[in-house]
């Protein structure tokens, strides 16, 4: 398995990425603030807006170094990507299925399973662990929802219909999802997902989770030679890694939701770290932003057994493991692509 | 695995200090300098063999020494540090 390496993020506005040698050297007004080795490192996040050098573009796309940036608000902006790795063949396999409808939807319905799944069992997870503070009769109906769709989700040959019952299993969990919140409750709600603004502090902090998320789960498939701009379930749209949205489906609830889940419950953050715009939108504080990116490093180093592979791994190289595991199905030496199910 | 790296390189001579830089200059590629001849690498059983020959190439073996301390991966809790010139840990969160 490949080995977990750290990422840099580079949360101040002003400073400048540059290469000398094999590190990496932050610049800040031309001043030296930091320098550490690249082979250290397998992705680098820049919030802001000052740039890298083309010489370390250069070096990180030769090397497999993902490069992001984002806005300050954490609204992704762009991403370094090189030569295309891997083989023609499984990326030619990959269009030809995404070409297709219903052979995508064969693909498709197991990210969903995945994504229903965990979401079952968080749900039930929740019962056993807080009884006494949670509704436990509601939980258990939404669990049975969910149970049920699943069931449907696998005899569905439909992408229409699929995205249809996609839309009724978030609905009910994200009934549930509101009253996972357990600490903090004046402060943090969830009634629904609102984006592009983020309306309240709970929405804030899911965004930025989701797309520190799919910029992993991008460079994982990229990693392993898929192109994650072609996705099966998200349509093809100019800029949007729909591949890398697909994967991620079965991802949100156990690795995002349960993440942002936690820095509340634990009192990580609090009220004081969001503020919000004139237009409506709240958004996280710098200090917030580096609190949540400390939290979020952590819990990539945090070991986990694969429940499909069995091997002991850790949360950040799930995705790889998933994009693999991708990779491995449309080239024909696995059946039907195993989702991530966690329990 | 943390590798410590330290080194003397005997710098009377012109050529001395070319090689006092080029071993400065490698150590830097795997590692940070955490003291003037002293550098802590985080490296894998490849990367590491890749440095000591590179060195070894570098070096006068008359005049010069190279020493590497393997501190394994469970690295943390052998390593203290007193006064200034905190290192970064290269394998923590690492937010700037």
């Amino acid at each position: 398995m490949k080995r977990l390496l750290n990422t840099l993020y580079v949360t101040q506005p002003d400073i400048y990425l540059s290469l000398d040698g094999d590190n990496i050297v932050l610049l800040k007004e031309q001043e030296k603030v930091g320098r550490l080795p690249l082979h250290n490192l397998e992705s680098i996040v820049a919030f802001g807006y000052t740039g890298a050098s083309p010489a370390l573009m250069g070096y990180c796309a030769e090397r497999n170094i993902a490069i992001t940036f984002m806005t300050m608000s954490g609204r992704f902006l762009a991403r370094v990507i090189g030569q295309s790795k891997g083989n023609v063949v499984l990326r030619k396999k990959q269009y030809l299925i995404s070409a297709d409808e219903s052979l995508s939807v064969k693909t498709a319905r197991n990210f969903i399973i995945g994504k229903i799944y965990n979401h079952k069992w968080i749900i039930e997870r929740m019962t056993r662990d807080y009884p006494l503070r949670i509704n436990v009769a509601e939980f258990k109906e939404i669990s049975g929802q969910l149970s049920s769709i699943i069931l449907d989700v696998r005899a569905c040959e439909d992408l229409e219909r699929l995205r249809g019952l996609e839309g009724q299993a978030a609905f009910s969990y994200n009934k549930a999802l509101g009253q996972m919140i357990l600490q903090q409750t004046d402060d943090f709600y969830f009634r629904s997902r609102s984006r592009r603004p983020p309306l309240d502090n709970m929405n804030a902090m899911l965004s930025l989770a989701y797309t520190l998320l799919a910029n992993d789960m991008a460079a994982a498939l990229e990693a392993v030679g898929l192109d994650a701009y072609v996705g099966f379930l998200h349509r093809d749209r100019p800029g949007r890694a729909s591949l890398a949205l697909d994967v991620m489906e079965e991802l949100r609830g156990v690795y995002a939701d349960k993440f942002v889940l936690t820095l509340i419950n634990k009192k990580i953050v609090n009220k004081d770290d969001f503020y919000t715009k004139e237009n409506g939108a709240v958004l996280m504080t710098d200090e917030a932003r580096k609190k949540f990116l400390a939290a979020w490093q952590n819990k990539k180093q945090e070991k986990i057994e694969h429940p499909y592979l069995g091997e002991k791994i850790s949360w950040g190289l799930v995705p790889h493991a998933q994009a693999l595991l991708l990779a491995r199905y449309l080239r024909g030496d696995l059946d039907e692509y195993p989702p991530f199910l966690w329990k | 695995m943390l590798v410590l790296v330290t080194y003397d390189v005997k710098t009377t001579s012109m050529t001395g200090q070319q090689r006092l830089r080029r071993v400065a200059k490698l150590c830097q590629n795997y590692g940070q300098r955490v003291q003037n001849s002293v550098f802590e690498c985080i490296v894998d059983a490849t990367e590491f063999a890749l440095l000591k020959i590179k060195l070894m190439e570098v070096i006068d073996q008359e005049q010069d020494s190279i020493r590497f301390y393997q501190l394994g991966n469970n690295y943390k809790n052998k390593v203290e540090h007193f006064g200034v010139k905190e290192s970064l840990d290269l394998e923590g969160p690492l937010i700037l």
